[in-house]
């Protein structure tokens, strides 16, 4: 049997032009959502929600809770849930803080990047042990996870008597965004380059594969449009964050670290998520398990390592949490089990498995940050900050399931 | 156990090893005999039916061929040598193929995700290569379901013929030798049913055996070369399909009586 020459592209009617373009309408709502947000809240703050200043550290308050919901997706994916995080967090971020003030010394890089080091294999390893629990002793992850959730809070207690941790090393201290924790203009234009470079590449190496596999493939203009799609936003994100200058020195502050760290988290959580076996198989044990038994995948053995790699991406977020609190707190990362989770939902993954994307995921977290920064501009009291969140959570998945249940 | 001897004999033809044997099969779940003491074995080329009620324990005996169970009691024999089978990766390893009742598809991925799943096709940089994967559903496709247009959409949004059609190719794509099909035109048009009828012809000549699970004697009455009924876990007999008339296997079916020895299992 010969491979049939290529189908005839798709045909201009109707829903044609969202179809041409193959855009994803469910991620364009997000978008949308968010925008909206983003318009509803300059107006009523008086032109403050949209000022680079704003957006800056809007950014960086995103970016732990952003890292670590790329991980949830795929717990939830695999319909798990993580209660640990973020007691996780306090503990991985103590154990950063605590090794480098007390025992390398914050003198010298070596030190802060060994407490680094200590702080992802410790979350990587407690990760691998929660998911043993779940996947080779049957303990539902729910409980698993909290009882995490008590253990690792208590140990951030235990581990300083509840004192606080300072200081730390100020070149671990960029890792959390702050005065100095930024590229700079030109860094981030040639980073801004080297991104538009590599859509470029990808458009054309996708069209080239799925030509020779004789699948239709998009017009012209349509990949232009797409492509056009994607460069504008990084286009204009790198000069919102060269917009805000550095507030003695009027330099332009570029992209923090901790955004840096988020993106690159991003892309390779996509990349594992949507192009690797590992991924593959964790989308396929949570759309039917038993299928999956059947098809010969280890799903006990990826059950670990979805937790594995949730305990590395807590270890991101609290060597970034740390870093911009500019010390070790026991307190550290409370609630942000219940951020996470909520940035994962809201980004379209869910809760019944199987179904979620990691720039959702972000977007999610992009959208909550959002809220409570417009809040706290509008001076609304954090407790009643809260009552929002929640009725916007609620409101979300609502809409998310309405909306899958009309398509399919 | 002379239920059993009697059709094993005049089933088989002596001089061949058979394809797949199975001996003594036994598995309990609690308290519950699915499968009790049974025997039965596959020729090459051969079609044998397994047929019997809902319940009768048609669709654990093959699960433990194809390695989703561990049986509690017997063997079974690959080209006359012992298998060693305790996964579903084991049994594939052997040949065998399964179309499984529940069709064991992951509703979310795409129909080339489905038929590659577990043995996913690779680009040189180590990643999944979609598309080659995409190009293989297309082509396999073509023989089973020529109207199949769907490769990318997840099969939670195919119809069901289109969603066993991307079970029963999962199962030829690899080239099994011993395939199983566990109820495998349940979901389908009369045209799509024959197209199967047609594939299992095709596949027989190639030299393939083939496990056809049906509780409908007249679903594989033109296909089967044997019979193997089973009832309440136990098994009833094996006859040569056209050696006994369909009323016959309709009564080793309701009745559990076995039309050539006379033996009745209740
Ligand atoms: N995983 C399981 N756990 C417990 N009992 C089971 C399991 N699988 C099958 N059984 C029981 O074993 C018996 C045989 O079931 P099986 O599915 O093999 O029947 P079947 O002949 O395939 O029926 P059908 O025609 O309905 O598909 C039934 O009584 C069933 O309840
Ligand atoms: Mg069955």
């Amino acid at each position: 049997m010969t491979v049939s020459s290529p189908l005839p592209a798709a045909r201009m009617s109707g829903r044609g032009l969202i179809e041409t373009l193959e855009i994803d309408t469910r991620m364009l709502a997000m978008i949308g959502a968010l925008a909206a947000i983003w318009v509803v809240f300059d107006v009523i703050t008086g032109g403050l929600f949209l000022t680079p200043r704003n957006l800056w550290n809007l950014a960086v308050q995103t970016s732990s809770v952003a890292a670590m919901a790329t991980g949830m997706v795929l717990v939830i994916v695999a319909r798990h849930i993580d209660l640990s995080v973020g007691s996780l967090l306090g503990l991985t971020g103590m154990v950063m803080a605590v090794l480098q003030s007390r025992f390398f010394g914050i003198d010298g890089d070596l030190g802060w990047v060994l407490s680094v080091l200590a702080g992802f294999v410790l979350a990587g390893a407690i990760g691998g042990i929660q998911g043993w629990w779940i996947a080779y002793r049957g303990v539902p992850a729910f409980i698993v996870t909290l009882a995490g959730l008590l253990i690792y809070r208590g140990l951030a207690w235990w581990m300083t008597s509840g004192q606080t941790v300072a200081p730390l090393n100020p070149n671990f201290e960029l890792i959390g965004g702050g005065l100095d924790g930024s590229l700079g203009a030109f860094w981030s234009w040639a980073l801004g380059v080297a991104a538009i470079l590599a859509l470029c590449a990808r458009a054309v190496f996708a069209r080239r594969r799925r030509h020779a596999y004789g699948f239709p493939v998009r017009p012209l203009w349509a990949e232009a449009a797409v492509l056009a799609a994607q460069i504008v936003p990084v286009v204009a994100f790198v000069m919102v964050m060269n917009a805000y200058p550095q507030p003695r020195t009027n330099v332009p502050m570029g992209i923090p670290v901790p955004v840096l760290i988020v993106i690159a988290v991003m892309l390779v959580m996509t990349f594992v998520a949507t192009r690797t076996r590992f991924g593959r198989y964790v989308f396929a044990i949570g759309g039917n398990p038993e299928a999956a038994e059947l098809s010969g995948i280890n799903v006990r053995r990826i059950t670990v390592w979805i937790f594995v790699v949730m305990g590395l991406l807590v270890a991101v977020g609290a060597a970034i949490a740390t870093a911009r609190l500019k010390a070790g707190l026991n307190a550290t990362g409370e609630l942000d089990e219940l951020r996470v989770i909520a940035a994962a939902v809201i980004g379209g993954t869910s809760l019944a498995g199987g179904v979620g994307t990691i720039f959702g995921a972000v977007l999610g977290a992009l959208t909550m940050q959002s809220l409570q920064s417009g809040m706290v501009l509008l001076g609304l009291p954090s407790p009643m900050q809260n009552v929002v969140i929640g009725l916007v959570l609620v409101l979300a998945v609502w809409l998310d399931q309405s909306y899958r249940r009309r398509r399919l | 156990m002379t239920a059993l001897a009697a059709g094993t004999a005049e089933g088989r033809r002596a001089d061949q090893t058979p394809l797949v044997e199975m001996r003594n099969i036994a598995i309990h779940f609690g308290g519950v005999r699915a499968v009790d003491d049974v025997s039965i074995d596959l020729m090459p080329g051969e079609v044998v039916a397994l047929l019997g009620h809902n319940g009768a324990g048609k669709s654990t005996l093959i699960k433990i061929l194809s390695g989703a169970y561990r049986a509690d009691m017997g063997e079974i024999y690959v080209n006359g040598e012992k298998a060693e089978i305790r996964s579903t990766r084991d049994a594939k390893r052997y040949g065998i193929e399964t179309i499984y009742q529940t069709l064991a598809l992951a509703e979310n991925i795409d129909a080339a995700g489905n038929l590659f799943l577990g043995r996913e096709l690779m680009t040189g940089w180590g990643t999944l290569d979609d598309q080659r994967m995409a190009a293989e559903t297309r082509k396999v496709m073509q023989r089973l379901n020529p109207n199949f247009r769907n490769l990318k959409t997840p099969v939670r949004s195919l119809s069901g013929g289109q969603r066993q059609s991307v079970a029963i190719a999962r199962a030829i794509y690899f080239n099994a030798r011993i395939l199983i099909m566990d109820e495998p035109t349940a979901a389908l048009g009369p045209a799509e049913t024959r197209m199967v009828a047609e594939l299992i012809q095709q596949l027989k000549a190639e030299g393939i055996g083939i496990f056809l699970i049906s509780h409908d004697i007249h679903d594989v009455y033109d296909l089967a070369d044997r019979c193997a009924v089973m009832k309440n876990g136990k098994l009833v007999g094996v006859v040569r399909t056209r050696e006994v008339s369909k009323d016959d296997i309709l009564g080793m079916i309701i009745l559990g009586k076995n039309p050539i020895t006379g033996t009745v299992v209740y």
